[in-house]
């Protein structure tokens, strides 16, 4: 499904959870790790029995600031409330979260594109256990009964808000790997969406394009992965756009996205929505984390993706956007030190995005590197050869100077390749008659051949523009 | 009946001129033979008791001293988490629940040598005012059996004025230590907010609830409360402040020091005889030494309001978690919702759902600045009326409860003549700050009177002086701890 966006813009606006990847839960001892028996990583507290208390795990807030830092946000004074609803999987019946006073406000995040998402906020929050409705429908309104995990109840969420400053699927996507890859950046999360560590709630709104009013908004639930999420984004905001089109209204709801017949359904509307009853929670004080904590953290935080992405940007040269493959397969710190080193800047980053896949590709001494380009750029091997000797690098560590000679690989004798050129166009008239009536895919049997008979060492684009010579 | 101290019953078990077993038996004895008639217990946990007591014996005998509290009966109130030990509330829907942990107000005693007798009976979550809010039916005064002993600790206090102990802790929400010690003849403490861990006590509402000890006299009540205070890392509310000097500054008396009448507290609703009571604890601090003025506290006017509003909030938050789901009592029912109301409606009493109702109510959306976002407010005044006062004087006075004891079912068909019953002892809770309530003679009905000593956060010491004179000058007035005296 698709809109006609000459009229419509889509607005959509993310709140993404993230599990920080502390040792123990948000405020008790038992561990906070995937998987695991049923029921087996809890304690008084993860139940909820009567009596248990919560103490603030200090590295979930560590984790915490280290992320609303990364994301530019104020780091301030907050406090903890309970918001309460009834549900079997919350042990005690309240989530303790963050509301009126968060932990991170007002920060911003860099698409690969440049384009600036805005982050509201970053709060704190425990995670509530899971439920299984077995029988009936499969909800838990019409299950024949339900069983409880509480393994994951309490572990340490990082909700983060973002403003509605994206406009397509695409965006979206590009916001959630952004926002993944910081996360992962920071030691605060593993960002695994098919486990759970990463989960996305899509708010989504349409409005005439040109106009600056927010429409009506839809939340979107259970969107597990990146392509659920366009697909998610495409089909909510065309079924927006079908009803105003068709004179109907949104209604603000909440929908479940539904990845096997790829459409969203009615979970609740506005109305049926829940009086959470916040009010501060009185078990915990004040989390105020004092300006010698932050800038410890501060100091200590990696270069992040965004400046990765502008520092390999400048020293190459070439486009912002050229440069977010490389830094997310973390070859940039190879990139840069390889054109610290004297190489071309644009074959270093070529050979990084198209020949080093390798994961060992990162380690690769950039000096070496630096003088395999040379090497290329300088004529003595040429790009195929070049290829072969990096992966070669990679694979023994060796200085490509030694692999080359002991491949034999030295630059052709511009005759020596005429004469096999002239050799194969003679012993070869019906192909040859084919490459001189214009026929392009022949021009691989020709460039096929002259590797043949030289081993790989010949250049492909001189033997291309020896044959175009002879054609005349 | 025993009449033993604490303190003394210490000192015999270390010296070896007592068992710690000797001691016990005494009071089951008395438990024996009063505990029918008087109901203070929801629990007697008679072969634990024994086994701690021949604990404490065999590491007198190997030359070790088992502390402070050594082999010195202490009954507990139900809300105080006891591994292994029923643990109800006086709720249905606790019924049959066995914590795996001790609260660590518990532990602290036990490792003092102290031997835990069993649970006592409450108003249910500790909400009300006569322990007629229980499940499992009225506490009775021991010094009138057709009066309650005031709630919500009735029964602990019930169990101090009858002898079965002479220590035994409660918790003070809005005046549950304070009033029934009043109302039973006992000394009763509610500490500075966070001076002792609430870890291990079911809440009712975290921001106000305290634990504090009962006592029969001042002395034993600061021994009592220097086992249990301080700093405890797994309660977040818990102050690192040093536990204020008690037992070794009673003698000190009140020379010089600045005494309060707090006019509010005084005047309408305030029966005759325990206001009396009052200016004759006054005079008395004032021939001990102590300058002696009154004072006005306005805002503690809208605490009882206040406290309606911020109690019950809270209470609809932490009761929430008996769902049925995982503990305690479950109603089947057909689906999750349903089974969860199903097991409330039967699990809760009248009063708890009252409370959560308003509480609920409280919390709404729309309704959250009108209510509790008020009451805040008002806690707010309170504390810097509070603090005026206390640039003018050290410690404050009041009655702690606006009667004697009234009779059994008197007031529970008005549940705002109950409320009323905690007026004077509710904006201590809301302040955070400390108060106690010691014996001063008696009402014309001949029954106890207690007077209010309040004080300033942290102010335990000077209050605990105060106390102490007071003690010492209603010794000769009559004998009002003599519960177990044949009526």
């Amino acid at each position: 499904m698709s809109i006609d966006t000459e009229r419509w813009e889509v607005v959509v606006g993310l709140e993404v959870h993230a599990e920080l990847a502390t040792r123990t839960k948000m405020f008790c001892g038992a561990p906070n790790s995937f998987g695991g028996d049923p029921n087996t990583h809890i304690d008084p507290l993860t139940l909820g029995l009567p009596g248990s208390m919560p103490v603030l795990n200090e590295h979930a807030v560590e984790l915490a600031i280290r992320v609303g830092l990364a994301l530019g946000c104020t780091v301030q004074p907050s406090t903890f409330a309970r918001k309460n609803y009834f549900y079997p999987d919350l042990p005690k019946d309240y989530q303790i979260s963050q509301y009126d006073r968060p932990i991170n406000v007002d920060g911003s995040l860099e698409l690969p594109s440049g384009k600036v998402i805005g982050i509201e906020r970053a709060h704190l929050e425990e995670d509530t256990g899971k439920s299984t409705h077995v029988g009936g429908g499969g909800r838990i309104h019409d299950a024949g009964h339900s069983i409880i995990d509480y393994n994951r109840a309490g572990v340490p969420l990082l909700e983060i808000v973002g403003r509605p400053d994206i406009r397509n699927a695409e965006e979206a996507r590009s916001y959630v790997t952004e926002l993944r890859a910081i996360l992962v950046a920071v030691g605060a999360s593993d960002g695994k969406m098919e486990e759970g560590s990463l989960r996305v709630d899509c708010n989504v709104s349409v409005r005439p394009r040109g106009s600056d009013e927010l429409g009506t908004r839809c939340e979107i639930k259970n969107v597990n992965s990146l392509r659920s999420l366009g697909r998610a984004i495409d089909y909510e905001a065309a079924r927006q756009v079908d009803l105003i089109e068709a004179g109907e209204a949104v209604r603000q709801q909440t929908r479940h996205w539904n990845e096997d017949d790829g459409r969203t359904h009615t979970l609740r509307s506005k109305e049926e929505a829940d009086d959470y009853r916040y009010f501060p929670e009185p078990d915990l004080v004040e989390l105020d984390p004092g300006q010698e904590w932050i800038e410890r953290v501060r100091a200590s935080l990696p270069v992040l993706p965004a400046q990765r992405r502008h520092r390999l940007a400048t020293a190459a040269g070439v486009e912002l956007e050229r440069t977010a493959l490389l830094v997310e397969r973390g070859l940039d710190e190879l990139c840069l030190a390889t054109i610290d080193a004297g190489a071309d800047p644009e074959r270093t980053l070529t050979h990084a995005e198209h020949n080093l896949s390798d994961e060992r590709a990162t380690g690769i001494d950039p000096r070496g590197f630096a003088q395999l380009v040379s090497m290329e750029t300088g004529g003595q091997l040429t790009a195929t050869q070049a290829k072969t000797v990096l992966a070669e690098m990679v694979d023994s560590g060796e200085d490509p100077e030694s692999i080359a000679s002991r491949l034999g690989f030295e630059a052709m004798d511009s005759t020596e390749l005429e004469s096999i050129v002239d050799g194969l166009i003679e012993s070869n008239p019906d192909e040859w008659q084919r490459f001189c009536e214009g026929d392009q895919k022949i021009t691989g049997f020709f460039v096929g051949q002259v590797m043949k008979a030289t081993r790989g060492q010949a250049d492909g684009k001189v033997v291309t523009s020896l044959l175009n010579s002879r054609r005349g | 009946m025993t009449t033993r101290t604490a303190a003394g019953i210490s000192d015999a078990v270390r010296s070896g001129e007592l068992s710690a077993a000797e001691v016990l038996e005494e009071h089951l004895g008395e438990i024996e033979r009063r505990e029918p008639e008087i109901h203070a217990f929801n629990t007697v946990t008679v072969e634990t008791a024994r086994e701690a007591a021949r604990g404490i014996d065999a590491a007198v005998a190997a030359g070790e001293d088992p502390g402070p509290l050594a082999g010195v009966p202490v009954a507990l109130k139900d809300n105080l988490c006891t591994r292994g030990v029923e643990t109800t509330c006086s709720s249905r829907i606790l019924t049959g629940w066995k914590p795996p942990y001790d609260a660590t107000v518990v532990t602290r005693l036990v490792d003092s040598g102290a031997v835990p007798v069993g649970k006592t009976n409450m108003d249910e979550f500790a909400m009300g005012s006569s322990t007629e809010n229980s499940a499992n039916g009225p506490t009775l005064n021991p010094h009138d059996t057709s009066r309650v002993p005031g709630g919500s600790s009735g029964g602990s206090a019930a169990a101090v004025a009858a002898g079965f102990a002479p220590l035994a802790l409660g918790s003070d929400t809005g005046g549950s230590i304070r009033q029934p010690a009043a109302l039973c003849g006992v000394v009763g403490v509610k500490p500075t907010y966070g001076l002792v861990s609430r870890l291990g006590l079911i809440a009712f509402a975290s921001s106000l609830d305290q634990v504090g000890p009962f006592a029969r006299d001042v002395r034993d009540a600061a021994l009592l409360l220097e086992t249990i205070a301080g700093h405890d890392p797994g309660d977040s509310t818990s102050l690192t402040d040093p536990v204020p000097e008690l037992t070794g500054s009673l003698h000190r008396g009140v020379e010089g020091m600045r005494v309060g009448l707090v006019t509010e507290m005084m005047g309408e609703g305030i029966s005759a005889d325990v206001a009396a009571r009052t200016r004759a604890a006054a005079e008395a601090l004032a021939d001990a030494g102590a300058s002696v003025g009154e004072v006005s506290v306005p805002a503690v006017s809208y605490g009882l309001t206040a406290y309606y509003l911020v109690a019950p909030a809270e209470a609809s938050s932490n009761l929430a978690r008996y769902d049925g789901v995982r503990y305690g009592l479950r109603v089947e029912a057909s689906t999750t919702a349903e089974m969860m109301e199903a097991t409330r409606t039967a699990g809760f009493g009248d009063e708890v759902k009252r409370r959560i109702m308003l509480g609920t109510y409280a919390l709404s959306a729309g309704y959250f600045d009108a209510f509790y976002g008020k009451a805040l407010k008002v806690r707010t005044l309170i504390r810097e009326d509070f603090a005026k006062a206390y640039e003018r004087f050290d410690v404050l006075l009041s009655p702690t409860s606006p009667t004697t004891a009234f009779g059994l079912g008197e007031l529970t068909a008005d549940p705002l003549a109950m409320y009323f019953n905690d007026v004077c002892t509710i904006p201590t809770n809301l302040a955070g700050h400390p108060a106690m309530s010691v014996p001063f003679g008696t009402g014309a009905d001949g029954l106890p009177v207690g007077v209010q000593v309040l004080a300033p956060a942290l102010g335990e010491a000077e209050m605990f002086r105060c106390a102490k004179v007071l003690e010492d000058a209603a010794a000769g007035l009559s004998d009002p701890t003599a519960a177990g005296a044949a009526k």
